[in-house]
């Protein structure tokens, strides 16, 4: 055990401190000015109301925007479902030429820039694809989101993966079962898990992200976060964003809440 | 398997459903090289098809130019756009300041995630370690706009900062250099904290018995035993901070008041000089490969 003096355990737990309140006064201020009745933020917050909230559940723009975000984030989700947990079979069951190559291609979405692949495909969109008749529209945001959702998937997928043994597998087809039905019956089952994990980071990214979808969204065409940004550009926000604001921090206990029993099935497993 | 047999379906047998399966089945069993290219065809036609095509493609633009009278882009082969890049004060200056953020903030982030990872780990109550936990995790799905229009709050001219610091004479740093700075750590932070805290948890307990036993005192042991050891965990959480931070533009655009990032600069030429900001947009992908070829060789990307 690491033993620390006294002094050495206080100084510790001041730095721990210090690092919840940085954390959590800059998101209660949000969740306070919900309820101020002022057209803008303030401090200190004099008189409250609860009509930002009333405001914020009766419009068009925020009901769309995050209607979008939903179709987006599943849409998604669902191709990088499919696309990270193929590359997480071949790189974990196989050794080939250009391996390496290929692990750094799934990480570049995510480890470059949001604004490089926003701008790199928005270009690709409409310098490339519209002079030779295809409008991508709605489909180029999906498509944009499933390229750095892909690693998310990928990397839960491939660390499960790796602790799997291939012997059941094995057994499996000794016994008589196909490539599909030893699959779906004895393979899946061992990393269903990962995969729901897996598959919910990629939600949870798609969700949130702004700077790819800025360039990559037809225009018109508002998800939440952009729909938050705009508001935040204008001079004189309307409170109603730190309603739609609370909300997101309230609905984030969620996927903590889910990851929390995951990882405790994952210890049951 | 019991179908080893090549089954031969003649036309004139009819259709043998259930079997129509097996062949396929059968043939990628026998074939591992047919399996390889069976998972990696889909992915990578859309990696190298969709992105790299993409980034290609920008890259390419980046050799271009911009008609001045008729803002129309011209193709053809000119390092004109990178000649500006380097020339032009403004803009060299925007990627050294850029860069410094990103350094800043990813040594903000090592110096609170190392305390904070060994009094979760070593210090904290099981119930407070779970609590940290949580707590830690929270705001990394609390969103991303929504952390900047937080900090907007606490920043602002009249907001809470600069109200808690009044009664002692000061003010806060506003929106500046300082407050993107700021921000972004809070934004990034926990991708430090998380991987510090678990290679801290994993660090056997009796080589900090071995390290009293020796004599070392717990800041001798911090210093000698424990950051070498985080080492892995702190490459893998700074290429995070560091590239995350290196590519933002909107922290500077809500709290950085006139603050300009290399990403302030791409966003605003993307659609007045395309030729100008693909050429910016490659300097934040030089800096970050040249960041993983550089920390690629001590393992840190097979945890990322």
């Amino acid at each position: 055990m690491l033993r620390l003096t006294r002094s050495a355990k206080i100084g510790l737990g001041t730095i721990v401190g210090v690092v919840l309140v940085f954390m959590y006064i800059p998101l209660s201020l949000v969740v306070l000015n919900s309820f101020n009745a002022a057209r803008i933020a303030t401090w200190p917050v004099t008189d409250f109301s609860v009509d930002w909230w009333v405001v914020a559940f009766t419009s068009e723009p925020i009901r769309a925007a995050l209607l979008n975000s939903i179709v987006v984030g599943l849409g998604a989700t669902v191709l990088a479902l499919v696309l990270g947990t193929l590359t997480a079979f071949a790189l974990q069951r196989y050794s080939f030429f250009g391996k390496q190559t290929v692990n750094l291609l799934i990480v570049l979405p995510i480890a470059l820039p949001g604004i490089v692949t926003g701008v790199a495909l928005s270009n690709t969109y409409n310098n490339i694809l519209e002079p030779i008749g295809i409008q991508i529209g709605y489909f180029g945001m999906i498509v944009a989101h499933a390229t750095f959702c892909m690693v998310m998937v990928f990397n839960n997928v491939l660390a499960r993966l790796r602790r799997m043994s291939p012997n059941l597998q094995e057994a499996s087809m000794d016994l008589g079962a196909g490539l599909w039905q030893t699959f779906k019956l004895i393979t899946f089952p061992q990393f269903r898990t990962a995969f729901v994990a897996g598959g919910l980071l990629a939600f949870a990214l798609s969700f949130d992200e702004v700077v790819v979808t800025i360039f990559t969204a037809p225009p018109g065409v508002d998800t939440l976060p952009l729909w938050i940004m705009n508001q935040m550009a204008r001079p004189n926000e309307a409170s109603v964003v730190n309603v739609v604001a609370t909300v997101i921090i309230l609905a984030s206990f969620i996927p903590v809440y889910v990851s929390q029993r995951l990882s405790r099935a994952e210890e049951e497993d | 398997m019991t179908s080893t047999v090549p089954r031969v379906t003649t036309p004139g047998q009819g259709r043998v459903q259930p079997a129509g399966r097996k062949p396929l089945s059968t043939r990628l069993h026998r074939s591992p090289r047919l399996r390889l290219l069976g998972l990696l065809a889909l992915p990578l036609t859309w990696l190298v098809g969709v992105y790299i095509f993409s980034l290609v493609m920008l890259l390419v633009t980046a050799f271009w130019r911009t008609d001045p009278f008729t803002s129309k882009v011209i193709p053809g082969f000119t390092l004109d756009n990178f000649v500006r890049l380097v020339e032009n004060p403004a803009y060299l200056s925007t990627s050294l300041r850029t860069l410094s953020i990103a350094l800043l903030v990813t040594l903000l982030s090592v110096m609170f995630s190392i305390p904070l990872g060994i009094f979760m780990a070593k210090v904290a109550s099981p119930w407070l370690r779970a609590f940290l936990a949580v707590a830690i995790t929270l705001p990394l799905w609390a969103g991303y706009l929504v952390k900047i229009l937080a900090m907007r709050i606490t920043f602002t001219e009249n907001g809470f900062f600069n109200s808690a610091l009044e009664p002692l004479g000061l003010s806060g740093p506003g929106f500046s250099y300082t407050t993107v700075v700021l921000t972004l750590t809070y934004l990034w932070f926990p991708y430090m904290a998380l991987p510090v805290y678990t290679a801290v948890r994993q660090i056997p307990a009796n080589l900090f018995d071995a390290s009293a036993d020796l004599g070392a005192r717990s800041w001798t042991t911090i210093r000698t035993v424990v950051v070498p050891l985080l080492k892995p965990a702190l490459i893998a959480g700074s290429i995070f901070t560091f590239s995350l931070s290196l590519g933002d533009y909107l922290a500077a655009k809500f709290v950085g008041g006139s603050t300009q990032m290399i990403g302030s600069v791409i966003a605003s030429n993307i659609n007045l000089n395309p030729p100008i900001a693909a050429a910016f947009s490659v300097v934040p992908i030089v800096f970050v490969l040249v960041y993983l070829f550089a920390v690629r060789k001590t393992g840190a990307l097979d945890r990322m």
